[in-house]
């Protein structure tokens, strides 16, 4: 009504009714509404994710100043340095390793929490989390002190047993099996309480029904728990091999890369020559490096899901 | 009418039975002692920060046990907590933990309500498109997002590097998709019936959100926030590439690159910062173990 | 053979006592059902049988055997579950040959015999499919052929039909009957359903709170129930109990149910209660069909009485008829054209040749 007092001379009366409620009504429309609120996180994602992984891209192919292209010159600069393929075993390696030992931990651990009566399981259960649950860069310095050259606590234990001072972090080969150690020890909690959570959705009669079909306790695990578990097995075991071959923090504590770049994994590798080393491009090729092996194992995550969406 | 002859084709002896429930017993003994070994593994480290977080600098270059406390002492404590430089680091956790937190819930709720409930063209190709963001490492995209920053710091004239609220930016890239994932989760499984009661009471779309999806998915929520919290505050790279001033650093880098001088390790103070720093963590998860896993189980993630 | 035994079987849980010491002897292609309401035990001895769960006191025999200690996978016993229990990620076939596969057997036999359970069971068509794929009868049928490729001593069945809805159920319940007609061999049942229990079964065991209330034929627990409980659990609508008391009027016997009305013992009864207390608090057990419209030309033992009829429901071959008697709502049966209505009155007589008496303290028939 105020407008209308104002609009000297023209029409008294309401204002132009379709337009306003044209407007409103888009705004109630469900699929505007919708967009709008999902709009933050698209834009999130658009800018901060998929911009910088392309923008990557075209990092790669620039020389160390950043001023001219250089086309692939970066990547046959890298296929020619060993430390390159060091790494890309390193990383392999390391991540297949340290994947495979957690899910097999994980999976027994989760069978004796699961045959422990219910009341007491939760303080099992609580227990075996903590490592998951204390920040990996805290973790991974009590480990480093744990380790340490001089003062190892380990090596004070094993020196009763006669056992000569180990090189934990020293020592090549000593050094990889720290750090997938470490990696062993954060992660398999996880994959415990995962697998704890799809063993209770067993229902117990196919058990008993096995048990008198003459199954014996191997057999009730081949022949009932994994293929019921098959999904959940897949996905998480995928889900760690990405998570784990794109790992930073336990290496960069516990060894920066070393003993003599042997334990380098594609993250720390790029960190050294990226920003440490200030050659960006380089860097960038590097983490690219990653992204084959990370698209495959998407490819199969993404068929697993869509599988389980169908079987359930 | 034919019955069935009763052969068994396998081979029948005399096998001697012990007592079930005997068995059974011993089942569980075994799976006792294995948890407690497991356990003790999963315990050592942090207890280990603990023992030597109370020992002073003097007992441990002396060597002696290190398993033992000889002569306790609260100096590393003392000395980190009244350090101006570690209660900072502490601030700018706790600063950029809350702020990312509330960033990741303002964003992923409105989304996951919309993705969940609201069809409309798209919904399901952005729910997966979210899902598999989160495949997209930190360690890949750490040296394009530092490039960026730093030319947009160029261009407008506003220090981007080495500032703490850069952070805020980056960090909800690491907690959105998954957040909004677990609560696209919980959403989903509120029956659609109650959505119908809510709309013929005459509420909004908003209003149905506030007043009945919040408070009924409130543990997924808490567990969002959670997860949200843990991820912000045990970050190490984004904020080892972006920021390297100690009045800028937070806890994680701050403990490592200060504490570290030169080739002196002061393990006493290093583990009670580490401890100090594993604590916030720890503490809520001894308070809201559940909703801590339950953010976990609703998919697969991290580890 | 394959006779089951059991002696003096008790069942502990902490405190509580499931199963308090219960004696049966099952002979050699028998079909025993157990049947009670829930909490009475009797799944839990079924499964004490099964070796799910251990036996607390007493003896199981499987064969002249005991079995208390031998796992299930060696008593050469097969299971039916509630819930049928199948292996979701294995076809129909598979789930049933399942136990066959573990113990090695030729590929060839293996084939035959799923082929004739299958054949039997009418789920040919059915052998390559996954259970998610079937109904609920469908996968019954395959739980009950796994059960029978296996050819075990024993057959133990845990409710299998609760799950289905009630036609079902009746259908399923002729198929087991015809499927132990072929097979012959000896079965436990157990169900909640005393329905189930009266046709399937050649002896009825019938459980209460953890003991065996009485064991006999259907027909024998039917007509001769030992104890109240019986009385009241078998037979659907249930047994009346209405209160009563012995009186001598003119030299007879009489029982007398209310104020105005009181009956003569038939010959037969008046001998077998001579002794009972002129005093006693009885119950008069009184079948619904006992209880039906007034026939023209009565015999004996056959006595009349007016009632008011409170709710009648009409069931198509006959109508349930409810009316109250000193407080006690009394059901009986009256052909559809009797003129029942709700609300009516009617002349119902009493059938006393087919009485029970039961003491009301003890519970226990005289």
């Amino acid at each position: 009504m105020v407008d209308v007092a104002f609009r000297q001379g023209s029409v008294a009366g309401v204002r132009s009714p379709r337009k306003r409620s044209g407007l409103r009504l888009a705004l109630k429309r469900r699929s505007t509404v919708a967009f709008l609120m999902t709009l933050p996180l698209i834009l999130l994602i658009s800018i901060l994710v998929l911009y910088p992984a392309l923008y990557s891209l075209h990092l790669a192919t620039l020389n160390k100043a950043m001023s001219r292209f250089v086309g692939l010159g970066n990547f046959e600069f890298l296929f020619k340095r060993e430390t390159f393929w060091l790494v890309v075993e390193q990383s392999c390696i390391f991540a297949i390793s340290a994947v495979i030992f957690k899910a097999l931990i994980g999976f027994i651990v989760a069978h004796f929490v699961h045959n422990v009566p219910t009341k007491g399981q939760r303080k099992w259960r609580g227990m075996l989390l903590v490592p998951w649950v204390i920040p990996p860069a805290m973790s991974t310095l009590a480990w480093l002190w744990l380790f340490d050259p001089s003062y190892s606590a380990f090596n004070y234990t094993l020196s009763f047993f006669g056992i000569g001072p180990i090189a934990w972090t020293g020592d090549a080969y000593w050094a990889r099996f720290s750090v997938i150690l470490v990696n062993v020890w954060y992660g398999a909690p996880f994959f415990m309480i995962m697998y704890l959570a799809a063993l209770k959705s067993v229902p117990e009669q196919l058990y008993e029904a096995a048990a008198i079909d003459g199954a014996n306790w191997w057999q009730r695990i081949w022949y009932v728990t994994l293929p019921m578990m098959r999904n959940i097995i897949a996905i998480t075991t995928l889900f760690s091999l990405i998570v784990t071959f794109a790992n930073f923090d336990i290496v960069r504590i516990l060894t920066s890369g070393g003993p003599l770049d042997h334990t380098h994994i594609f993250a720390t590798w790029a960190f050294r020559v990226g920003i440490e080393g200030n050659d960006i491009p380089l860097g960038a090729s590097v983490s690219l490096f990653m992204v084959p092996i990370l698209a495959i194992a998407a490819i199969f995550i993404l068929r697993d899901i869509s599988k389980r969406g169908n079987e359930a | 009418m034919s019955t069935m002859a009763i052969d068994k084709g396998a081979p029948t002896r005399k096998v001697k039975y012990g007592s079930m429930s005997r068995d059974r017993a011993w089942a569980l003994r075994w799976s006792y002692f294995f948890l407690t070994l497991f356990a003790i593994f999963s315990l050592v480290p942090p207890i280990y920060m603990i023992i030597t977080s109370l020992k002073s600098s003097a007992e441990i270059s002396a060597a002696t046990n290190p398993w033992w406390v000889f002569h306790p002492t609260l100096s590393n404590y003392i000395e980190l907590l009244t350090s101006n430089q570690f209660l900072t680091f502490f601030r700018n956790s706790a600063v950029v933990s809350i702020f990312v937190v509330t960033i990741t819930m303002l964003i992923s709720v409105p989304a996951a309500f919309a993705l969940a409930r609201m069809r409309f063209w798209g919904s399901a190709t952005l729910a997966t498109g979210v899902f598999l963001t989160y495949l997209i490492p930190d360690s890949l995209l750490f040296i394009p997002l530092f490039k960026m920053f730093a030319v947009i710091g160029d261009w407008t004239g506003i220090q981007l590097i080495n500032k703490w609220y850069v952070l805020l930016f980056i960090y909800p890239t690491l907690t959105v998709p998954f957040c909004t994932w677990i609560m696209i989760g919980y959403f989903a499984s509120i029956p659609k019936e109650l959505d119908e009661a809510a709309i013929i009471d005459g509420a909004s779309w908003f209003q149905t959100l506030t007043r009945i999806f919040i408070p009924v998915a409130l543990p997924g929520l808490i567990a969002a926030t959670i997860f949200a919290f843990t991820v912000s505050w045990a970050q190490f790279l984004y904020p080892l590439v972006f920021t390297t001033s100690a009045d800028q650093l937070v806890l994680p880098v701050g403990i490592i690159t200060t504490l570290i001088k030169g080739d002196v390790f002061n393990w006493g103070q290093i583990m009670t910062g580490a401890l100090l720093g594993a604590a916030p963590p720890l503490i809520i998860y001894a308070f809201l173990m559940d909703y801590y896993i339950a953010g976990l189980t609703a998919g697969a993630t991290k580890g | 053979m394959a006779e089951v035994m059991l002696r003096k079987v008790v069942k502990r849980y902490d405190d509580v006592e499931a199963v308090r010491g219960i004696d049966l002897d099952i002979a050699d292609h028998e079909f025993v059902v157990l049947v009670g309401p829930s909490g009475c035990g009797k799944s839990t001895t079924l499964r004490m049988i099964a070796g799910l769960e251990d036996i607390t006191d007493g003896d199981i025999m499987i064969g002249g055997d005991i079995v208390n200690d031998v796992p299930p996978k060696d008593r050469d016993i097969a299971m039916v579950f509630q819930n049928y229990a199948l292996y979701p990620h294995m076809t129909v076939a598979e789930n049933m040959s399942f136990g066959l596969r573990l113990k090695r057997y030729p590929k060839a036999e293996i084939k035959a015999r799923i082929d004739e359970a299958a054949r039997m069971l009418d789920i040919v068509e059915l052998v390559d499919r996954k259970p998610k794929q079937l109904s609920g009868g469908q996968r019954q049928r395959v739980a009950m052929g796994r059960a029978i490729v296996r050819n075990p001593k024993v057959f133990l069945f845990d409710e299998p039909l609760s799950n289905l809805d009630a036609k079902l159920r009746v259908q399923m319940r002729i198929e087991i009957k015809k499927v132990h007609q072929k097979v012959r061999t000896t079965t436990v049942y157990v169900t909640h359903d005393q329905v189930e229990a009266m046709t399937l079964a050649d002896r009825v065991v019938v459980m209460n709170n953890g003991r065996i209330e009485q064991i006999g034929t259907p027909n024998d627990l039917y007509h001769h129930p030992a104890t109240r409980f019986v009385a009241a659990f078998i037979g659907s609508p249930a047994m009346n109990f209405l209160p009563c008391r012995f009186e001598e009027v003119a030299g007879r016997l009489h029982v007398r149910l209310t104020d105005r009305i009181a009956f003569p013992l038939p010959p037969g009864r008046a001998e077998r209660y001579r002794d009972v207390g002129r005093s006693e608090k009885l119950l008069l057990g009184l079948r619904p069909e006992h209880i039906t419209e007034a026939n023209a030309h009565p015999e004996l033992g056959i006595e009349a009485f007016d009632a008011v009829l409170d709710v009648t429901e009409p069931m198509g071959m006959e109508t349930l008829i409810y009316f109250t008697l000193e407080g006690t709502q009394v059901c009986g049966r009256v052909n559809p054209n009797a003129g029942a209505r709700d609300g009516g009155a009617l002349r119902l007589a009493v059938d006393l040749n087919n009485m029970h008496l039961l003491n009301e303290v003890t519970g226990a028939v005289i």
